[in-house]
């Protein structure tokens, strides 16, 4: 079953000069799939996972998550949408300075106000637990090296069950250990809890133990 | 549902005050300042309109009848042929008595309307006072010192003797503190007066009074109607004005107007009279207002700016928050509160300063000199305008705050993310 889906996505830069990033993407990528994109520096994976997330909305072609056609619905929409069923984790793992580990963890879940706040307390420690930074929850965030930041960003972005997980390199920093840990995180996610990964990786290894590779050169998708 | 989701927002938004605190004071002070000085401004500003409004219209009356000898008056020609073109240049007064005609007979008339508190008599003259080798320039005022005290209450403003002894003294006279201090004189003494006729007379001191304001007090004597006919030599009919106090002093130029169309005379009200006075006030006010909301402008200003600075510092937040699931107005609210917090609590502590500042200036000496007679300022505490004041201050950091939040709301945060 198809969690996401997208139809003939294209994207232009404009500055410095016009500049096709994505060619005419066409993806499908069923539900509990754990999918690795790779290829060169500056071939578009970034720019693709911004589209698929719904931040970006200056493309062309369409994008379907979860049964809902997402193009060309508005920025409030998107937001609440993102909130619910899109977890992210950027390439440069920002987390809210001002708060502590364990506030970062819960904001996205406060924010969607399904649970109680003491529920989502409980389950943000559960989440910092598996990733082994839960005896930061109460440090400011900027107070933690670039590796446990990753993995509390990657706690933030489990902690609403999205249906979709969107990660920009989520294991550029962290050593093999923490790698390994991260990579059978997702795969049980994705296998036991039937949550979709989205991974973008430069390392090799990583991506062949994923369910489904899927290559970007220039903009398009070649495999 | 909406309380939670708001706890979240006002969370975020006590984080980002705390972990700035020396901008967020800085901001505060800002609107504390301004509503400070407002409160401390219009409470003594209101304070003195208060007072001298007080005594200035317990000692006039609410309408003034006489005789007003520059009224131009028609020719004969204009008279026995009205419609005809006729034009006198530099009309010149008649020389006529200031009199009014059938004073008598018009107070018992406008002494049964039901407006009406009370009507007094009065005959008043320009005068010399003599004591000894001073002479000063002053008026005396003929009144039926009974109808008078039920007029302006000036039993209360007896500093030495009673307002009887004047009825048991035919040629006593009851003179105004500050004439009494720069004739040197004492109650018991005797002075001569002289008329701008010629006529004097002698006349013993049976009281002294003190109304608050100089143009009185230093100036005016009271004496018995009859004793000023006798020096102006003019028969018991002879009265130059009345006086009148109404129920409701609002009712006053309406009322003026009838009069005035109906006894052919002058009558005028006290808002006429003492035009220059209320001007004064309205100037004053305008003065207040105008000084404290520029104070909050400034204020405003400051808040503005360092919201805006907060936000430029937060842009990456706001992507985040926005990327997470965070709306446009969330984003929003998130920095409105932040200044409404600002401003109320800005406001608060500017309440209380304002009130300190305001107990202080009214324990102030201060020395009202010949003007008014006044030992400290007259300060109004009044608790409508402390209301004002925090709604002053709220509506100028929520004006202040809007512009950076809405910015803050549409901040992309796809341009932001990618921007790293
Ligand atoms: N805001 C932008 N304006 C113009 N061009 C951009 C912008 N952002 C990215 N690009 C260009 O688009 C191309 C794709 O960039 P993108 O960030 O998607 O690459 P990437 O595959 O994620 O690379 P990396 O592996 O280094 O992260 C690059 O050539 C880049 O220079
Ligand atoms: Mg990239």
């Amino acid at each position: 079953m198809e969690v996401l889906a997208t139809r003939n996505i294209s994207k232009y830069f404009y500055e410095p000069e016009k500049f096709q990033v994505l060619k005419d993407i066409t993806l499908t990528i069923n539900r509990g799939e754990f999918l690795s994109l790779v290829g060169k520096s500056g071939c578009g994976k970034s720019t693709l996972m911004y589209v698929l997330s719904t931040m970006d909305t200056d493309y062309e072609g369409e994008l379907e998550i979860a049964g809902q056609k997402l193009t060309g619905k508005n920025q409030d929409t998107l937001s609440a949408f993102r909130n619910e069923h899109i977890g992210f984790v950027f390439q440069f793992h920002y987390l809210l300075p001002e708060f502590t580990v364990l506030q970062n963890v819960m904001i996205p879940a406060l924010k969607r106000n399904k649970f109680s706040p003491e529920e989502i307390e409980h389950k943000a420690m559960e989440r910092l637990k598996t990733l082994g930074v839960e005896q930061h929850a109460h440090k400011p965030s900027n107070k933690l090296s670039g590796g446990q930041q990753q993995r509390v960003a990657i706690a933030r972005a489990l902690i609403n069950d999205p249906d979709i997980i969107m990660c920009d390199e989520p294991t550029g920093n962290l050593d093999s250990y923490n790698t390994h840990l991260v990579f059978d995180i997702f795969k049980q996610l994705t296998h036991e809890y039937k949550q979709t990964i989205i991974a973008v990786t430069h390392d090799d290894e990583f991506a062949s133990k994923t369910d489904r590779i899927v290559q970007m050169s220039d903009g398009h998708i070649v495999l | 549902m909406f309380g939670s989701r708001f706890k979240l927002t006002l969370e975020i938004a006590k984080v980002h005050l705390l972990s700035k605190p020396k901008q967020t004071v800085i901001a505060m002070l800002g609107v504390t300042f301004g509503i400070a000085m407002f409160i401390a401004l219009v409470g003594l500003m209101t304070g003195l309109n208060d007072f001298t409004e007080e005594i200035t219209m317990t000692s006039s009356p609410d309408i003034h009848i006489y005789k007003d000898v520059t009224s131009p008056r028609p020719t004969i020609l204009q008279q026995t042929s009205p419609g005809s073109l006729t034009w006198v240049h530099h009309q010149k007064p008649k020389n006529e008595l200031t009199k009014v005609r059938n004073a008598y007979r018009i107070m018992e008339l406008i002494r049964k309307n039901e407006m009406v508190r009370g009507v007094a008599p009065a005959l008043s003259s320009q005068v010399f006072y003599n004591y000894g080798p001073a002479q000063l320039n002053g008026s005396i005022l003929g009144v039926d010192i009974l109808e008078e005290d039920k007029l302006f209450g000036l039993k209360s403003k007896m500093k030495e003797g009673r307002i009887e002894e004047l009825l048991a003294t035919r040629e006593g006279i009851i003179m105004g503190q500050g004439l009494a201090k720069k004739l040197d004189v004492k109650k018991g003494n005797r002075i001569v007066i002289t008329t701008p006729e010629g006529h004097t007379m002698t006349l013993k001191i049976v009281g002294i009074f003190q109304m608050g304001i100089g143009v009185v007090d230093n100036v005016r004597c009271y004496a018995n109607i009859g004793t000023v006919q006798t020096i102006l030599q003019q028969d018991p009919s002879y009265v130059t004005d009345i006086n009148i106090k109404l129920n409701d002093r609002h009712l006053a130029k309406k009322y003026a107007a009838e009069l005035e169309a109906k006894y052919n005379t002058k009558a005028e009200d006290w808002e006429t009279a003492n035009a220059t006075f209320l001007t004064g006030v309205i100037i004053r006010n305008i003065i207040t207002y105008a000084v404290s909301v520029t104070l909050l402008i400034v204020a405003g200003f400051g808040i503005y700016n360092i919201l805006n600075m907060t936000i430029y510092n937060k842009m990456k937040d706001i992507a985040i928050l926005k990327a997470m699931g965070f709306a446009g107005g969330d984003v929003r609210s998130i920095f409105m509160i932040q200044s409404l917090i600002i401003g109320l609590i800005g406001a608060m502590a500017g309440l209380v300063i304002g009130y300190i500042l305001s107990v202080l200036i009214s324990k102030a000496p201060f020395n009202g000199g010949d003007i008014i007679s006044l030992d400290h300022f007259p300060v109004n505490f009044d608790p409508k305008f402390y209301i004002i004041g925090v709604v002053f201050g709220v509506i100028t950091t929520a004006v202040a705050g809007y512009m950076p939040s809405r910015k803050a709301s549409r901040i992309d945060p796809i341009e932001i993310l990618r921007g790293q």
